[in-house]
């Protein structure tokens, strides 16, 4: 580790923090449905949006008509995804001539771009055409975050709201946060991507000849308008195999670095969205914080393991890190960096392959995911996931002085609780349930592409990033089989919705409450005590949940790399 | 709930030809236009010819160029389209080796290179960014300490001074930006080509 790169890394927390403030008072006027800067030019484009798609924007949804509304948005989303991947032999800006895409694999595709997972069992540049690149998957990228940012504002309003039978209306939140947030946002960031050497053509592959005089064939494409959207949006699908590895998709060590920031941007303004529309900013502060605690450990230890290296490479006298499977501009730190950045955030870019991380430098991606993606999360699911924590701090904390809980004027009772409880329990079952039958059904197995306890990280990995909607991957794994395509499709699809649906009843049954105001017997939700209080719970019952499986992969490898055991 | 249906399939199809038509397809009229070279991927022509991009990096086997990362990048076998050759620097098919730490495979051909390399340069540490595979099997850069590394074997293939050959690597080592982002480098590319022309 050296001071440099420790810089790096502070840096890139302070301007998270700077950003937080504003970003956080924009979105909050945007769902609040008030003016902002940009309503002169985009307040027609929405009105007319409304009045061609039947919505009565004043009309305001029972959290039951909300989720039905959002499940509705998706089959449709679903439904466009596959027929394109399907027909994209027929269909234009296809100058590669790639064929139609497999069944199971474009079923697999569509569910992970519908569920904000981009998962890539595809291979970007070598099987999909740039019209599934843009209609089937870009698209999405903006559709799936926005549904996300919609959630979490519709469970904010459930907090902030008293005696009320509505949450918001989802066809409004959708459309505001595609045109007011992520669309203009992505136009600037675009042209910053280009700038700095992102190609955004629809010409063909360029075919070269090297100096040597062999030849090459360099894929291009439609690729900066598909990055900003995949960074802001906490997507992660890549436009190429290689995904924020390749250098077309992230040229230079200052996109790498914008990159980073616009992972978190938006998921760590929602916090602050959530302390205004509760009425106290401190109450936004003291989430970010907890996320800060979580974020700041991950990132050392997987800075401090891939700067060490490994026990191979010390014995060959190899020095200045891990940097097998990682490129140089890049170098160490920001490989680090953003590893942590784009598990903690549900993103599920990477930037190195995380299958060739230390043992140690692996598992925090890994444990990031497996807490919940909480640390500042996916835009919006990070938010909604990190309340359901809260709730459940809440509740122990109440459980412990004998008192009924209380958070920002709300009794938790047993139906919050309940719902926490089956929203959190959901990843358990799938990423342990799902790991268990993958490392002993025979045709599984063979998808490893490492062999000792790697293989069986590897597979843990793929199912929790698939459960977790994070899309990043040990990628050796061979996903694209029948059986990964139906599993992890599964896994994505599950992990997301049965998450959501819970998160909207709790969301229903806050804004029906009336609002309490604190009293001497209140728990300070603002300060150090709740902040440890809500890691402590988030550390305790992830460990419980996740530390039999993290022993038998990373854990144990750790263990063997040090005693010089290779596989 | 029925009311909701309308717009279900009528707000995601004005919604999906705005992002998913409108917005790219613009991002790469005004994009082509006011960056017309990066947006057609920096590329290099020499005598009229594209010999590559100045982004990705290509493979250098001769001993009078300085040589890249390796690269784990593959491509269909000819012979049997189910499996898969080593294709190094194939860039229509980016990806790493996804050898984890305990691979027995990692350690040998580490091993190898390592031994190579010395045989090489027996007076200078290794750099481990010459032995190890980037993550794209793309990577344009090596670290300046790589190639101040093979400075050696460059100077005399080429049969000029190595002060010569050690000041263009020099020259061409990119540094971090405002002495504190991303890592100090050198573009493989650019200083072969830059070699070419000062040492014909």
């Amino acid at each position: 580790m050296t001071v440099i790169g420790w810089l790096q890394i502070i840096l890139f927390c302070v301007i998270i923090v700077a950003l937080t403030k504003p970003l956080g008072w924009y979105m909050t006027r945007v769902f609040n449905g008030e003016r902002t800067f940009l309503s002169p030019v985009l307040r027609p484009i929405e009105a007319g949006i409304y009045w061609f798609s039947g919505v009565d924007e004043k009309r305001e949804q029972h959290w039951l008509t909300y989720t039905v509304a959002m499940l509705l948005f998706h089959v449709g989303g679903f439904l466009i995804i596959y027929g394109v991947m399907r027909l994209q032999d027929v269909l234009p800006f296809n100058p590669a001539g790639q064929s139609a895409v497999a069944a199971d694999l474009s079923f697999n595709t569509a569910i992970s771009f519908i569920t904000n997972t981009n998962w890539q069992n595809y291979g970007g540049e070598s099987t999909i055409s740039y019209l599934v690149q843009m209609l089937g998957l870009t698209h999405q990228n903006f559709l799936s975050a926005a549904t996300g940012i919609a959630l979490a504002v519709a469970l904010i309003r459930g907090f902030s709201r008293a005696s009320m039978r509505t949450i918001g209306n989802f066809w409004v939140d959708v459309t505001r946060c595609t045109l007011y947030v992520l669309l203009p946002i992505c136009i600037v960031y675009t042209l910053f991507l280009v700038w700095q050497g992102m190609p955004q053509t629809l010409g063909d592959y360029v075919e070269a000849t090297t100096l040597e005089g062999a030849k090459q064939t360099i894929a291009v494409g439609p690729v900066a308008s598909q990055v900003a959207i995949k960074m802001l949006g906490t997507n992660g699908g890549g436009f190429f195999n290689a995904n924020a590895a390749h250098p077309f998709e992230n040229p230079t060590a200052l996109s790498n670095f914008i990159q980073m920031l616009s992972i978190f941007t938006l998921g760590a303004a929602l916090t602050n969205v959530f302390g205004r529309m509760v009425g106290n900013q401190r109450q936004g502060w003291a989430i970010l914080s907890v996320m800060g605690v979580l974020f700041l450990a991950g990132v050392a230890i997987t800075y401090w393991a891939e700067a060490n290296g490994t026990s191979t490479m010390h014995a060959l006298g190899l020095t200045g890190g891990n940097m097998e499977g990682k490129e140089v501009r890049f170098g160490i730190v920001a490989s680090s960096l953003f590893a942590v950045i784009t598990t903690a955030a549900s993103c599920g870019a990477v930037n190195a392959m995380h299958d060739s991380f230390t043992a140690l430098g692996g598992m925090i991606p890994l444990i990031n995911i497996e807490l919940g993606e909480i640390v500042v999360g996916g835009v919006g699911a990070g938010m909604y996931g990190m309340l359901l924590f809260v709730i459940l701090a809440i509740f122990v904390a109440g459980l412990m002085v004998g008192r009924t809980p209380e958070y920002v004027g709300k009794k938790i009772e047993a139906r919050e609780v309940k719902m926490a409880m089956l929203a959190i329990l959901v990843l358990p079952l799938m990423i342990l349930g799902w790991t268990a039958v993958g490392v002993v059904y025979p045709a599984a197995v063979a998808s490893m592409a490492n062999a000792g306890p790697h293989g069986f990280t590897e597979v843990l990995y793929a199912f929790t990033s698939a459960t977790g909607n994070n899309g990043s991957a040990f990628a050796g794994l061979t996903g694209n089989t029948f059986f990964y395509n139906l599993t992890l499709a599964s896994a994505m699809f599950v992990g997301r919705f049965f998450m959501i649906i819970p998160a909207m009843a709790i969301a229903g049954s806050l804004a029906a409450k009336k609002s309490i105001p604190p009293s001497a017997g209140t728990l300070p939700t603002t300060g150090g005590l709740f902040v440890g209080l809500v890691v402590g719970v988030i550390l305790i019952i992830g460990g419980l949940t996740f530390f039999p499986a993290l022993a038998l992969g990373p854990i144990v490898e750790h263990l063997a790399m040090n005693a010089g055991q290779i596989f | 709930m029925l009311r909701e249906i309308r717009p279900a399939i009528v707000l995601l199809l004005v919604l999906t030809a705005i992002t998913g038509l409108a917005y790219p397809l613009a991002m790469t009229a005004i994009a082509g236009a006011i960056f017309p070279v990066q947006a057609q991927g920096s590329l290099i022509e020499k005598d009229g010819k594209v010999i590559g991009s100045a982004l990705i990096g290509q493979e250098f086997k001769d001993d009078k160029y300085f040589h890249g990362r390796l690269s784990a990048t593959v491509a269909p076998d000819p012979s049997d389209s189910t499996k898969t050759v080593l294709a190094p620097y194939n860039a229509a098919n980016s990806g790493g080796s996804n050898l984890g730490p305990t691979s027995k495979a990692l350690a040998d051909r580490l091993k190898d290179d390592v031994d190579k390399l010395k045989g090489e340069n027996p007076n200078a540490a290794v750099p481990v960014d010459l032995v190890t595979t980037s993550a794209s099997g793309l990577d344009p850069d090596i670290s300046p300490e790589a190639a101040q590394f093979q400075v050696l074997r460059v100077a005399k293939a080429r049969n000029v001074p190595e002060d010569q050959v050690r000041q263009m690597v020099a020259s061409n080592i990119q540094g971090r930006l405002l002495g504190l982002i991303g890592e100090p480098r050198v573009n493989v590319l650019a200083l072969n080509l830059a070699l070419d022309r000062a040492t014909k």
